[in-house]
């Protein structure tokens, strides 16, 4: 067990808190540094989707774990960013620019998104993305100057001033710095008073307001954030497909986004990069255990879905906390072992509490 | 005329998302939990009605009434299973587990052999036929749609009025706790509601059936019913039904008089307009929580 | 715009407010002055609560005025009392479930941040800085209401004790001038409500904060208020020092109900102004 002796305010408020977090983040910042040459081409290409999914994971994360605003149509933001790289890079722009762009045309789709949001809560909210998501899809099919319609686009690969990201290894950096660079944005969001207003919000709006919370600015500035980083995910989701058509944004991929953060954990910064690798792993484990089970099962189409289905379904029912509520477990276990006791992260059984009451 | 003809076509479609609202509103009203599955229970209902009818060769009368009971006792079985273990939990968490309902039972019937991964058609009496009435030419299959709705309406509108299930239901959406202690049996009502809320969306999959064919992916028609349920208010019954006809009839609208894609997203637009213009709906009710 | 120390710090003018055909609030009329305690009081469904609702800005008055250190509050939305210097503590614990005391503690601060989201962001040194001294500021109030074990604690777990101990906390984090407390003794223990008490006196005596609140406890009434005002069904009934409103017979009526034997009635009036 470990004890900590804490002797100033800066100790709480730091990101790392201490030598063992210390030494295990490092040791994984070492083995992302040292992936490209540990890794066979094929599992550096999975491990860049995991990033790519992880950093729109977290833009998620902040709008619905943190915020508590249901988006069920987050891959329409996901495609914006996308087609904005797609429509620009190919256009000539260098790659900080287009980029950047991306990330701002994305968190403009957000405000838009986010304004008659302001107005509507809870399941309400969840519809008005989910028909948010379904009109942008269409915009992108019908668009086709822009976007090239149902046909598709292609994309030429980062370049900006005579460097080119071209090869797989070069453009993992990026994705790596990209997926640094927003985890370290959201972690000092949350330690701040913006974090701590988002999560006011999702508590009880009545009292962020009485605390000085202005809901509209906060409610609006989350969808922005959230919207970016979904555009900087797709930006990169983009490059890496080297091809990207409406299809690719529509209410399955906004499920699975969803999914995503639900299997990681909800409410927390590991989730997004847990759920990341749960999304990225699973169709592989599928096709392994296609070989493994009887044909009528195996070789099914619908297997996939059946599969995301039950896991969700066990998720919700056993494992509310998600994948790091469950590694936050075992790690308790195994700190304060033998102590540890069953009911330590039982949640209280409450009836239910209408959010309806006049 | 032209324009008739499609307005009836669409409140044909638009009883379809009616019913399935209706159902939406009704586990809603009782549990506040958003069912994201029920274009998938439309769909096992279409399928069970096939099932019942093409390959056990039953006679239509006799199918439908037993495809309503399957469907009653499956959706009352979900509720004991799998709602019921995390009701208190937060909203999120039931719709995310109504979301994995959805996609387990649309795997599932894509993985039966030789079936899933086909579209059927469903053998109904009044299959193909057409009404000539006046100069309009009546689908008979839409039609049936439609009458099959108001009845079911008229029947449901009794039950909550004047029986003694249908008040015990609207004491338990209103007040959980104190239904209990009333000594209403809360959590067997919750399984009867989402039996009841099964079966007509199993209603509305056979009558969908013959109009759309059979077919693993119907579900995502369903998906609709949200606009729907949302456009009349999210807690209100007649509301359901009334947000299904104007979705229906709009869709059909922008079909046939605007250019090629905005049928797809017609629900959708609509349901933004409503939440800007109006976001409890059309009966919705104004609600604040009480500090 | 400047204030003579005489003026009140609150004043309510006539204040109503009608909710669907009830009238919630009808024409209420009152002043808290600086540094007092001032106390409504009256039967459950007197109109108690949603008075400090009109003044929270939750509800909007269908009548009459709100004033605040001269300065009319009508105009204002909800998310600007608190920067006003208003705060105010929820009958049924509004309280952030899913976050820590100090979080709750450290969004009280809110009002006072000094830096906009792109510093947070970053997290530049005036972040840091900034978050140091919230940190402080909130340390402060802990030590004042003994909270310091249960610093790291998250709210959903706590006693409700604790909680209402949490939700004042919450609300001087704020460094209000004014602070309005709905029953803050409610589901207290004996110990709980003397330490109440304590605190009110404190908050006034060393911190300069005037109260306005909303109590049932009558001798926690009686030992802090300064002047009570005595609601029925929406009405102004009696408005003075506590004594006097306790021997008031309309307060007497309202609480107890009217009686034929005029001698029971003094005898019972008699019991109540003790």
């Amino acid at each position: 067990m470990r004890f900590l002796f804490k002797t100033t305010y800066l100790q709480d408020i730091r990101l790392v808190k201490h030598g063992g977090q210390a030494f295990w983040y490092g040791l994984l910042v070492l083995a992302l540094l040292a992936s490209p040459w540990l890794l066979s081409e094929y599992w550096l290409a999975q491990l860049t989707f995991v990033l790519i999914y992880a950093v729109v994971g977290l833009g998620l994360m902040l709008l619905s774990g943190y915020t508590g605003l249901f988006s069920l149509g987050h891959a329409a933001f996901l495609g914006v960013g996308a087609y904005t790289e797609a429509a620009l890079g190919n256009a000539g722009w260098p790659f900080p620019l287009s980029f950047a762009a991306a990330a701002l045309v994305s968190a403009a789709a957000g405000v838009v998104v986010g304004l008659p949001a302001l107005r509507v809560k809870g399941i309400y909210l969840a519809i008005a993305t989910l028909a948010f998501g379904f009109i942008v899809v269409e915009v992108f099919a019908r668009w086709e100057s822009v976007t090239g319609g149902n046909a598709g686009k292609h994309l030429k690969a980062p370049s900006a001033f005579g460097w080119s990201a071209d090869d797989d290894v070069s453009f993992y950096f990026v994705c790596l710095v990209v997926a640094v660079g927003a985890t370290l944005a959201i972690l000092n969001l949350l330690r701040s008073p913006t974090g701590r207003a988002f999560v006011a919000i999702r508590d009880s709006e009545v009292s962020a307001q009485s605390m000085g919370i202005h809901l509209a600015y906060y409610k609006t500035l989350s969808f922005a954030i959230s919207a970016a980083l979904a555009g900087v995910g797709g930006a990169l989701y983009a490059h890496k497909l080297k091809f990207i058509s409406p299809d690719q944004f529509d209410i399955i991929q906004s499920i699975d986004l969803v999914l995503m953060i639900v299997v990681g954990g909800i409410g927390s910064v590991h989730g997004a990069f847990l759920g990341a690798i749960f999304l990225i792993t699973m169709p592989q484990v599928i096709a392994l255990a296609k070989d493994v089970l009887p044909a009528v099962i195996g070789q099914a189409p619908g297997l996939q879905g059946a599969v995301y289905g039950f896991v969700l379904i066990g998720f919700v029912l056993f494992e509310p906390l998600g994948l790091y509520g469950r590694w936050l477990k075992l790690r308790t276990y195994l700190q304060i072992f033998p102590f540890y006791r069953r009911g330590m992260f039982k949640r209280q059984k409450s009836f239910l509490k209408s959010d309806r009451l006049k | 005329m032209q324009a008739l003809q499609i307005v009836i076509s669409g409140m044909a479609q638009g009883c379809i998302y009616g019913l399935i609202a209706l159902g939406l509103v009704l586990i809603y009203k009782t549990t506040e939990t958003v069912s994201f599955a029920h274009g998938e229970l439309m769909m096992l209902g279409a399928f069970a009605g096939f099932a019942l009818m093409t390959l056990a060769g039953w006679p239509f009368w006799l199918a439908m009434p037993m495809t309503i009971a399957v469907l009653a006792l499956f959706g009352f079985g979900l509720e004991r299973i799998v709602i019921r273990p995390i009701l208190g939990q937060p909203a999120f968490s039931l719709v995310m587990l109504t979301i994995g309902i959805g996609y387990a039972a649309r795997g599932l019937v894509t993985m039966i052999p030789a079936i899933g991964t086909e579209t059927h058609t469903l053998p109904v009496p009044y299959k193909d036929q057409t009404w000539n009435v006046g100069g309009l030419v009546l689908n008979v299959e839409q039609m049936v749609v439609i009458a099959a709705t108001a009845v079911l309406s008229a029947v449901l509108y009794a039950m909550f009025r004047y029986s003694k299930i249908g008040i015990a239901m609207q004491a338990s959406s209103q007040n959980q706790l104190a239904a209990y202690y009333m000594g209403i049996p809360v959590k067997r009502l919750n399984g009867l509601v989402w039996g009841l809320a099964a079966a007509v969306a199993a209603i509305a999959g056979v009558l969908l059936a013959p109009i759309t064919f059979v077919y693993a992916n119907m579900g995502f028609i369903g998906l609709k019913a949200m606009p729907a349920a949302v456009v009349g208010g999210f807690g209100s019954l007649p509301g359901a039904l009334v947000g299904g006809l104007v979705i229906g009839v709009v869709e059909a609208l922008s079909g046939f008089y605007l250019p090629e894609g905005f049928k797809d997203v017609a629900p959708y637009v609509v349901v933004l307009i409503m939440l800007v213009v109006r976001p409890n709906g059309l009966f919705g009710e104004k609600l604040r929580k009480k500090v | 715009m400047t204030t003579a120390a005489g003026t009140p710090l609150l004043a309510v003018s006539h204040l109503g407010v009608r909710f669907g055909g009830v009238l919630a609030v009808d024409d209420v009329s009152f002043e808290v002055r600086r540094g007092e305690v001032f106390t409504l009081i009256g039967p459950n469904g007197a109109g108690k609560t949603t008075v400090f609702n009109l003044i929270s800005r939750l509800y909007t008055p269908s009548a009459g005025s709100i004033e605040f250190d001269g300065q009319p509050l009508l105009a204002r939305a909800p998310h600007e009392i608190a920067g006003l210097g208003i705060a105010r503590t929820f009958q049924n614990i509004e309280l952030f479930e899913n976050a820590t005391v100090l979080q709750n503690l450290l969004i009280g601060r809110h009002t006072h941040r000094r830096t906009g989201f792109v510093s947070d962001l970053a997290f530049t040194s005036k972040a840091r800085a900034a978050e140091v001294a919230a940190r402080e500021a909130v340390e402060r109030v802990i030590d004042l209401l003994d909270l310091q074990h249960h610093r790291e604690s998250l709210v959903a777990g706590l006693p409700y004790g604790v909680r209402k101990v949490v939700e004042l906390a919450r609300a001087l984090c704020t460094e209000p001038k004014l602070i309005l407390l709905d029953e803050p003794s409610s589901g207290l223990n004996v110990e709980e409500s003397d330490d109440m008490a304590f605190w009110i006196d404190d908050m006034r005596a060393e911190l300069g904060i005037t109260v306005l609140m909303v109590e049932h406890d009558m001798t926690l009434v009686s030992k802090v208020s300064d002047r009570v005002l005595a609601m029925n069904q929406g009405q102004m009934l009696a408005l003075g020092t506590p004594a006097e409103v306790q021997r008031h017979p309309g307060v007497v009526e309202a609480y107890l109900g009217a009686a034929d034997d005029v001698s029971s009635l003094r005898r019972v009036v008699a019991e109540v102004g003790r």
